[in-house]
């Protein structure tokens, strides 16, 4: 077999930074009682730039992205899973919901300490595990909790009457805020805000959109780590800094024709969230000439995308680039609620041929030769329709194959059968073993 | 030259001889704890069948559940390929192979070369594959070689509601303590084991050139069950269909 063409690599000069915002962000929320500050957490979907009128101190942790990271230590993830069921809970929940609770219950903060008591907590209601999570942890630590019910339909079915349910609870939470910490609300930082949550999930769009590329200038491996600072933080300007000096090293690399995989021979797309105790099936695919180049999970869970002028996907243009100048606060809310509905993650609650639609605009423009699902018992909420996207890919005459495990439970996980099931779905692309991308992976 | 395809399934290894497009020998042996020990001694079985000796042999190419864990084949390949290599080979116009294994079960669609086009492998549940006809034996309490014979001797078609091999074993239980006849409740093990593997071949496509293989192929009461799911009134059984899967791997390794 003839060795296929070895692109250019390099790695990112940028990938340090997103490191280092990611382990201040942590340290940030868990110091920030010392300082006066406040903390509050929820969902990587609650409205974050909303509790940012209560001062530049506020301090968030997500909980799917910390618990994610807790995932990928298998023996801590055990024993929070542990005194999860201690407590009574059934092994088939939301597995990130799971680990949060366990390292709460366990008051053992994976990144040193105690586990840090938020003030508040606040979140959004789509998945139905997202509400129940933090009521049960804001009942357990004895501290408020504000949901926002963004349950209104998809985005191309939004109409006046649907965002002014959104907002106005918006502002009803705003007021829950004030009351719970004592704070007058600032409505410019509110505004500063939301313009960076515009700003830092259009331009991770962008990113993504860089990659229909080929060579793809990113691997989904390498994206895992880069997205997830929208899940933290999006309406952060840091975020959106970084983002903009990442887009901007994209760029470059796709100029200059650098790859992700040097081998790049094969483009697939994933779906849903990966099992992160066992990212090397990705390597894996790596010795077969295979890129995955993003999943509808990993550009829409934070990426706000639209439909470009020409009919292609790429980045939704923010606020600011239409410019639209926001002036009160409750224009601010309205943006900030148009532009969650318009969250491609958010559409497919609503109806599997969604995100099949989605998946299928990916395959045609980031020229996709195939799809792997994720039967992932780990988030029945982003799992849920998963075999109706199979069969509409399928009936596209798109390669699909699936496995089954958990985003965060190692238990519903099996390596063996899962790489063997990878190197059948090669052989059905007609991929063999590249000998010499092979030997790099043992090195 | 002589090559060799050693199968390391889940319950037993297989070993295949073969030499230019003939079966040379073959053994079968339990898999035990020590996969690699199992596999050497069907290795010598089959040796002494052929009347070969050690040094005789080329080529080794493993495949099965077990197929990482043999240090002296010289490849792998996977339990898909294998079984659509060996099928072909051993019947030149299938073209779905269905494979039920004691630990698992999938179905396979491939070209005419054995080339594997798409397949279906059941996820991580004993329903869909041999080990779940065992337990039910076990709570039949009925040898496993006579749970076939003895569902064909049913008289009416029972449903066995639980999908998972624990809970079923309970549903027998209850359908033995209700006085249900053993040959009927054995045929609802059957239905029930076929409709999973069925709904597996559904998933790649049913084509009527289809050849059912492993080991509980060896079972008629799967088969007839298999049969009447499927809605097709003849099904053709590999004769030694727990072996293709080694033939698959000894084909592999000539290549």
């Amino acid at each position: 077999m003839a060795t296929p063409t070895k692109y250019p690599t390099a790695p990112l000069k940028c990938w340090p930074k997103a490191k280092e915002i990611r382990q201040q962000y942590y340290k940030d929320y868990a110091e920030a009682h010392d300082r006066g500050g406040i903390r509050w957490s929820g969902g990587a979907w609650a409205f974050d730039a909303v509790p940012m009128g209560l001062g530049d101190d506020v301090h968030v942790m997500t909980g799917e992205p910390y618990a994610a990271s807790i995932a990928w230590d298998r023996k801590f993830a055990q024993e929070c899973q542990d005194a999860t069921d201690a407590k009574g809970w059934a092994r088939d929940l939301c597995s990130y919901m799971r680990i949060y609770w366990g390292s709460m219950y366990l008051n053992r903060f994976f990144f040193g300490g105690e586990f840090p008591k938020p003030d508040f907590y606040y979140q959004s209601q789509i998945c139905c595990s997202h509400s129940k999570w933090d009521q049960e942890a804001s009942l357990h630590e004895k501290v408020p909790y504000f949901c926002v019910d963004v349950c209104v339909g998809p985005y191309e079915t939004l109409d006046e009457s649907r965002l002014n349910y959104v907002v106005k609870q918006l502002h009803d939470s705003i007021a829950g805020m004030e009351k719970a910490t004592g704070r007058k609300y600032d409505d410019e930082k509110l505004i500063a805000a939301v313009h960076n949550e515009c700003r830092s999930t259009s331009l991770w769009a962008e990113i993504c959109t860089l990659n229909k590329a080929v060579p793809a200038p990113l691997d989904e491996k390498t994206m895992f780590s880069l997205y997830v600072l929208a899940t933290l933080q999006r309406s952060s300007k840091q975020v959106a800094d970084y983002y903009e000096e990442l887009r901007d090293e994209v760029k470059d690399r796709v100029a200059r024709g650098i790859a992700a995989v040097p081998y790049e021979r094969c483009r697939i797309i994933t779906d849903t969230q990966p099992p992160w105790g066992f990212l090397k099936i990705y390597r894996y695919m790596e010795q077969f000439g295979v890129v995955s180049v993003g999943s509808v999970y990993t550009f829409g869970l934070e990426g706000i995308f639209a439909e470009q002028e020409d009919g292609s996907w790429g980045p939704r243009k923010t606020p600011q680039q239409l410019g639209i100048k926001i002036k009160t606060r409750d224009e601010a809310l309205r943006v900030t609620a148009d532009w969650n509905l318009s969250r491609p993650c958010w559409q497919h609650f609503y109806d599997p041929r969604i995100k099949t639609r989605m998946m299928l605009k990916m395959v045609k423009e980031w020229k996709i030769n195939g799809v792997i699902l994720h039967l992932n018992r780990g988030c029945e909420g982003l799992t849920l329709g998963s075999m109706e996207n199979r069969l509409g890919l399928i009936e596209a005459g798109v390669p699909v194959m699936t496995y089954e495990g958990n985003m965060a439970d190692e238990k519903e996980f099996d390596e063996r059968r899962t790489t063997s099931r990878i190197e059948s779905f090669m052989e059905t692309l007609g991929l063999k073993q590249i000998p010499e991308a092979a030997v790099a992976h043992a090195a | 030259m002589i090559t060799t395809g050693i199968d390391v399934g889940a319950k037993t290894v297989k070993v295949v001889l073969m030499e230019d497009g003939k079966i040379r020998g073959k053994a079968k042996v339990l898999s035990g704890f020590d996969q690699e020990e199992s596999a050497r001694e069907a290795l010598e079985q089959a040796l002494k069948e052929a009347g070969l000796a050690r040094e005789a042999i080329g080529s080794i190419v493993t495949t099965g559940n077990g197929r990482k864990a043999i240090s002296f084949a010289k490849g792998d390949v996977t339990e898909a390929r294998a079984a659509a290599l060996g099928a072909v080979f051993l019947y030149p116009t299938a073209r779905t192979v269905i494979d039920v294994g004691a630990e698992e079960s999938r179905a396979i669609k491939c070209d005419a070369t054995g080339k594997v086009l798409d397949f279906a492998v059941n996820e991580k549940c004993a329903a869909g594959s041999g080990a779940f006809t065992e337990a039910m034996a076990r709570a039949l309490e009925v040898p496993l070689e006579e749970l076939g014979p003895l569902s064909l001797k049913a008289t009416q078609t029972i449903p066995m509601n639980a999908q998972c091999a624990v809970f079923a074993e309970s549903e027998v239980i209850s359908l033995i303590h209700s006085k249900t006849e053993k040959a009927d409740i054995a045929r609802a093990v059957h239905d029930g084991l076929s409709s999973r593997v069925v709904a597996m071949v559904r998933r790649v496509g049913l084509d009527s050139e289809l050849v059912l293989i492993g080991g509980v192929a060896h079972n008629p009461g799967f088969v007839e069950s298999f049969k009447r799911t499927v809605g097709l009134d003849d099904v053709r059984t590999a004769a030694e269909p727990d072996f293709v899967g080694a033939i698959g791997a000894a084909l592999a390794a000539a290549e």
